[in-house]
Order: C-alpha cells, then sequence, then structure tokens
C-alpha cells in the first residue's frame, strides 16, 4: 500500500455529511478507498495503520450489514473494535443520547460511529465528544459513508462520475441515502433525477439539483446509473402508496423498464432489498447489477475514511 | 401591588406614549404609584415639594410592556420557572404585565387555580400576573370550564395555551359562550393531522436537514375555521402566534369584515427565521415552526399596516432535559420576556417598524384587548413603565437570565437597547 502522504490531508475533523465536502474532499476519500479495495481483496488483509486506537460503534437503530462493514474496516486497519447494543442497553432506561456519549467520550475512543434514528444526532454529538465521529445514519438526514461506496462503485465501473445521468428512484422523502446522494453527485458534476410518486418526494426537491420524474420509465430514459431505494414497510400500507403491487407496477424494477436506460446502465440498492416491491429479482441478480459490489466497496471506503480522519499527519500540523 | 407613597419626578425623558399620540421630550410625575402627568407639558406647576428627582437625559420611558403569551411552570414545574422567577425575567426586560398561559400542572381550569396564581403573584411577584384560564377541563378540548366563575375570579382570557381545539362544534360553544361574559377567546391554532410528525417549516432546508416539515396550511385551516365561527357567534376572538404571510390576510380580510378579531405574533416570528436553526439548534424548535424570511417580512408589514395588533414573547421556559436532545426529540418554545423588548428593538433600529407601533404593540393593544389598566402614561393610570437606554449595545449572555431555564433564541446575539428600569404602581422593579 502506498503511504498516506501521497494523499492531501482531509481537511475535516469529522465525516458528519456529504454536505460541507467540496470536489476535492470527495476526489481524495475515493482514490483512498481505491488502495483500500486491493488491502481488502489481498490474502492478508490485516494493517497496522490504526494500532492502538479505539473504535466505537453506537447503533441506536439495528443494521447488521452497516455495522458490520464499519467493524471489519476498523479491524482491517488494526483498530480495537467495539461494538454498543445500544438498542437493548441503558438507553432503554431513559438515558438521553448525551449521557450515552459522555459515558463513551470518557471511555477515550478515537473514532465513534454513530447510528440514529433522528436527524441531526450525529452533529449534536460531535460537539460533545473530543474524538473523530463518522456518521452512519441520522434519521432521514444523511448517510455519507453510503454515498461515498455508491461513487466509488459508479467510477470503477465508468471511470468518472462528472456528465453522468443517475436516476434515484422510490421513498426520497425518507431516504438519509438520497439526500447523499444528491449532494454527492451534484458537487461531483452529475446530473441526478428524482424518480417517484410524488408522496414520496421532499419538499424542494428540484431546488435540491434534480429533475423530479413521475414515471419511471421516464426518469431512467438513457440513464447510466440507476440507483433503487428501499421502501419500508411502514409505508407501504395506504400511508404514502395504496399498495404494494401498486408500487411494483409503477415503480418496481424489471427488466422491461430497465430497457428504456442505456444498455450499460449500472443498477445499484443500498440494501436492505424488498424484491418484489421495489426492484424484480432478475434485475437484481442479472449482469447489471453491482448492488454485490457495493458491499465490499462500503468496507473499502470506510476504511478510507478511518484512515483520512486518524491521519497522524493532522497531529503533526497543529504540533508547534 | 402596593402602591409606593410620594413622589418621584422623571425628568428631560423621551416620553412615548401610544395611548396618546405621544412622543416628545418631557417629564413623568408619578404620585403614590399612580401617573400625576407625563409628557412636555407635565413640569408646567412646577416640581412638588419633597419630590425625588431622576434624571432621564438621553432616556426614553415608555408604558410597561403587556406581554399576552407567558407560559410558567408553576404550579407542578417549578424546576423550570416560578412565578417568582418569572416576575424577575419581566422586570429585567421592562415588561409590567404578564398573562399567564393555563397549561400548567394542574391546568388553570378552575377558580382555586386562579386563586392560587394570583395569590403566589401577589406574595412572590415583583410585576402584575393575570392568569388566562382554560377553554375546556383540563385542556381536553371537550367540556367548557365554568368561564363565567373564572372571570369573575380574574381569568383576564381563555385559551388552550399550546392546545388547539380541534373539534368545530366545541369551540362554536365555548365562542358563543364566552361572548356572554364580555371574554376574549384566544387560540393558537395548528391542525394536528397535517402538522403529524413535522418539526419545523415545511420547504428546502427542512428537506435538507432530513427533518419533517410542517405545511403553512396547518395553522390556516384551524384559523379560517375560526375565522368563520367567529363571525358565526360574534365572539371576541384573538388569533394568538400567526406566522406565515396567508394568515396575515386571513386576519385582515376579517377585521375588514368588521368581525371582532384581533391577532398576535411572536417576537421570534418578527426578528428570527428557518435559517437560524442552522445545525439543529433546538432553541430554535418553537411552535408555530419559524418560517421563510418572506413570512416574516409579511409578519413586519402587517404589524404596520395595523392587521396585526400584539407582540409577545410567547416566553416557554424548557429544561435541559427537553431540549438537549435530537431536534425532533426536542420541546418546542424559547423563554422570551427578558429580551421580547430588545429583540423588538432590533426593528426599530433596521427601521423596519417605528418605535412607538413598536410600544403600541407590546402595552397598549394587549392591554385594551383585555381591558386591562395598563399600557398608557396618561394621569390617573397606575405607574407602569419601563425607563430605556435604546441605544446601548450589549452581548446577550445566556446564562446571566433571570428566568430558572435558559433555553434562548437570542443567545450571543447582539442587541442594541434595553430597559434600565423597569417601575410598576411607581416602585422600581428592576434597575441596572
Amino acid at each position: 500500500m502506498t503511504a498516506s502522504a501521497d494523499h492531501p490531508l482531509y481537511g475535516h475533523r469529522h465525516l458528519l455529511g456529504i454536505a460541507g465536502l467540496n470536489y476535492p474532499d470527495i476526489a481524495t476519500l475515493l482514490d483512498r478507498a481505491d488502495e483500500a479495495v486491493d488491502i481488502s481483496r489481498q490474502r492478508e488483509k490485516k494493517k497496522a495503520v490504526l494500532r492502538g486506537l479505539t473504535q466505537i460503534n453506537l447503533f441506536f437503530e439495528a443494521s447488521t450489514r452497516t455495522q458490520a462493514s464499519f467493524e471489519l474496516a476498523g479491524k482491517r486497519l488494526g483498530a480495537d473494535v467495539m461494538n454498543m447494543a445500544v438498542a437493548s442497553s441503558s438507553v432503554k432506561k431513559g438515558e438521553t443520547l448525551i449521557d450515552t456519549a459522555m459515558t463513551l467520550n470518557a471511555m477515550h475512543p478515537d473514532i465513534l460511529v454513530i447510528r440514529h434514528g433522528a436527524a441531526g444526532a450525529a452533529a449534536l454529538l460531535a460537539r460533545k465528544v473530543g474524538c473523530a465521529v463518522i456518521n452512519a445514519g441520522d434519521g432521514a438526514h444523511e448517510h455519507p459513508t453510503q454515498a461515498l461506496l455508491d461513487a466509488l462503485t459508479i467510477r470503477r465501473h465508468k471511470g468518472r462520475l462528472d456528465g453522468l445521468t443517475v436516476a434515484i428512484c422510490g421513498d426520497i422523502l425518507h431516504s438519509r441515502v438520497a439526500r447523499s446522494n444528491i449532494i454527492l453527485l451534484n458537487t461531483m458534476g452529475a446530473r441526478v433525477r428524482a424518480v417517484g410518486p410524488s408522496t414520496l418526494m421532499p419538499a424542494g426537491i428540484a431546488e435540491m439539483g434534480t429533475e423530479h420524474h413521475v414515471r419511471l420509465e421516464d426518469g431512467i430514459h438513457d440513464a447510466d446509473v440507476v440507483m433503487m431505494l428501499r421502501l419500508q414497510r411502514e409505508r407501504m400500507a395506504g400511508g404514502f402508496v395504496p399498495s404494494v403491487r401498486e408500487y411494483f407496477r409503477h415503480y418496481g424494477l424489471d427488466a422491461a423498464k430497465l430497457a428504456h436506460a442505456r444498455p450499460d446502465c449500472l443498477v445499484m440498492h443500498p440494501g436492505p432489498m424488498n424484491r418484489g416491491v421495489e426492484i424484480a429479482s432478475e434485475i437484481a441478480d442479472g449482469p447489471q447489477s453491482v448492488i454485490e459490489e457495493q458491499v465490499e466497496m462500503g468496507v473499502a471506503v470506510r476504511m478510507a475514511v478511518m484512515k483520512a480522519l486518524l491521519d497522524p499527519r493532522r497531529n503533526e500540523a497543529v504540533a508547534p | 401591588m402596593t402602591p409606593a407613597t410620594g413622589t418621584s419626578v422623571y425628568d428631560n425623558a423621551r416620553i412615548v406614549d401610544p395611548s396618546r399620540g405621544i412622543d416628545e421630550t418631557g417629564t413623568l410625575i408619578v404620585t403614590d404609584g399612580v401617573i400625576a402627568a407625563s409628557g412636555a407639558g407635565a413640569r408646567n406647576q412646577g416640581l412638588p415639594d419633597g419630590a425625588t428627582r431622576i434624571d432621564c437625559t438621553g432616556l426614553t420611558i415608555v408604558p410597561g410592556l403587556v406581554d399576552n403569551r407567558v407560559h410558567i411552570g408553576e404550579p407542578g414545574g417549578e424546576h423550570r420557572e416560578t412565578i417568582a422567577s418569572a416576575c424577575e425575567a419581566a422586570a429585567a426586560g421592562g415588561v409590567t404585565s404578564i398573562v399567564m398561559m393555563p397549561d400548567t400542572s394542574p391546568v388553570i381550569d378552575d377558580v382555586a387555580l386562579v386563586e392560587f396564581v394570583l395569590r403566589t403573584a401577589r406574595e412572590t411577584g415583583a410585576v402584575r400576573v393575570h392568569p388566562a384560564a382554560a377553554i375546556t377541563i383540563g385542556l381536553g378540548g371537550a367540556e367548557m370550564t365554568e368561564m363565567g366563575n373564572l372571570r369573575g375570579a380574574g381569568a383576564v382570557m381563555f385559551t388552550e395555551g399550546r392546545k388547539t381545539i380541534a373539534n368545530a362544534a366545541v369551540m362554536r360553544r365555548a365562542m358563543t359562550y364566552a361572548r356572554d361574559f364580555d371574554a376574549v377567546i384566544d387560540h393558537c391554532t395548528r391542525d394536528a393531522d397535517l402538522a403529524g410528525a413535522g418539526v419545523m417549516n415545511e420547504g428546502l432546508f427542512a428537506s435538507l436537514l432530513g427533518l419533517p416539515g410542517i405545511p403553512r396550511e396547518a395553522e390556516l385551516l384551524p384559523l379560517d375555521r375560526d375565522l368563520r365561527l367567529a363571525r358565526l357567534t360574534g365572539a371576541a376572538y384573538h388569533a394568538a402566534k400567526i406566522s406565515c404571510a396567508p394568515a396575515a390576510d386571513a386576519i385582515g380580510r376579517a377585521k375588514a369584515d368588521g368581525l371582532d378579531v384581533t391577532a398576535g405574533v411572536s417576537i421570534n416570528h418578527l426578528t428570527l427565521n428557518e435559517n437560524d436553526i442552522g445545525e439543529y439548534r433546538t432553541f430554535f424548535k418553537l411552535s408555530p415552526p419559524l418560517r421563510h424570511e418572506d413570512d416574516r417580512q409579511a409578519m413586519i408589514a402587517a404589524l404596520n399596516d395595523g392587521t396585526l395588533d400584539t407582540i409577545c414573547s410567547d416566553h416557554d421556559p424548557q429544561d435541559v432535559d427537553t431540549k438537549r436532545l435530537p431536534f425532533a426529540e426536542a420541546e418546542d418554545g424559547a423563554v422570551g420576556l427578558e429580551t421580547l423588548l430588545s429583540a423588538a428593538l432590533r426593528l426599530h433600529h433596521s427601521g423596519d417598524v417605528p418605535l412607538p407601533r413598536l410600544i403600541e404593540a407590546m402595552s397598549t393593544a394587549p392591554a385594551r384587548r383585555l381591558g386591562l389598566d395598563a399600557g398608557t402614561l396618561r394621569p390617573g393610570a397606575p405607574a407602569d413603565f419601563a425607563v430605556i437606554d435604546i441605544d446601548e449595545p450589549f452581548v446577550l449572555d445566556a446564562a446571566q437570565l433571570r428566568s430558572l431555564s435558559k433555553n434562548t433564541a437570542f443567545d450571543e446575539a447582539r442587541l442594541t437597547g434595553r430597559s434600565v428600569r423597569t417601575v410598576v404602581a411607581g416602585r422600581t422593579v428592576f434597575a441596572a
């Protein structure tokens, strides 16, 4: 692996969202992640870059996949990783987020990875603790590592992000993945379309730098990338869309609809998928799908982010 | 309030008394807690013997502010605010009368509670406290309170506090019944279903923060309903705190049609907008939510053209327990008694609203609406007034607030102008 000195110093203390990152920030993280992919593909995967450092995963919402990805990333870099199962601990006894954070802070972690159901939870935590914080998803706000891994997956296939047409389809209203992706792709020069029923679109979607399309066929027409979003079960029964079968009929990605996109169009999904709701199995498992590769890129991106946040040059830079 | 005895002469002040249309340099003379004379001609008879003279050169005297929307934690939430601490904050802010919201625990829906508040205020409060009583028992939105008895005991108006009565039939009967007792129905409108899980103004900024939005229509639908019921019943109706341009339009139309309707706005919605929330700052989480800058401008225009009658602090003390949380989980509300005047003076200094209009909306108009003997410097009125240094700049330090809760939306704000002396019944209850 090449020395980290090859990369510019990442100028932020935390990774709370894609908002606030500029083009070079994102490009640097993606370059570092490319290197991390190589590490993960070697037989000997463990590096000592973060040896002696402590990473705490604080997941207030259960997420086996993301938590495992962060854990693996930390361990591959040599960090001591601790998973706090907060969903089943003192939080249920009325302890607030801040109290939990202060308790953990007293254990002197070097990096905190937080997922929480409330928008802004990661930012709140970052103001109260003395270490780097990575937002692993806060409410419907942001999920920055997901957007980075999506970008990495696209860039490795298409060689670039600028000028591509990316259609993000489904429940954008409740999706932190969509927000982070919209911001990242706009920053990197891609053209973003938001596709889905108007009940699942946030107010001001056009001002967020997207074109809104109501029909999936129009939204993915000539697209280079189609990202399908998960439709949460509780949104299906009448609240936002009338039924699963109506949703699949109009917004589920199947072969007939995908034919409207470019022939080399990538199909992505942040997981976990509802097969037969937002995506047909034949597409999820088909040749255009890069869904499994997204999982691999997830570990690489998280390694890159942690290395960037804990870059030893950061200490030298502030030393007298 | 036990009136002060003797005579005090406040000399060489700019006297602003919207109740008489006065804005002139002159003198205010107080004898035994009552205003004896005020204005440019007040010293024509010379100084009475034994009078205390206070030089007010460079200072402005206005009628004490009358804040018609103040939440207090006593009884039931004394850790957030007591009547005594709220009065202390009011005095420091030039507020001499406060109308206390009934959403205490227990709710002020019974004569005994009205008497408790009045007695506690008499014994511990530095300023005048007027309880507002609930419209429905326990704020439950169903059964009417004993409005006649409550009015007789000293309740100055009827309101559901933070809540909105959803049932139109209940609202209609309450308005009809209140009219028989010359009582004002004060109502804050928010459609619970349409507001849903919303925590801030619906729009691009909420979408970027990933927070569920509250559309303006959640305020407008029940307001439109209330205005129709006001027409049907002939009730005296006060829209407690409107926040958006279409609401001001609706009030304007109701007034043009001759309805007995008035409307208020909180100081927050005149001086702040949704962008102040920044990175999830919970002290800016309010109800109604802070709106777009266009709405703030519309509130200023409505205040200037008389569509809006009153400005309140919407003082709502909240503890760290209820505010130091992720934005969506935090309670609504900000304290405001102590900053009401200084924040309002921003509008004077920015040239948005003339000083006499601001004082009228914060003092004369709310007193007149509720029939309180306040909001004026006319001879014979109780000597409740504030001496203001209108140009004194300062930076607000939340830790220094007298309120037991420090959830101010103006922490570290640069403000210009404050009360340097607040007088109730001739007694100085605050001096800087």
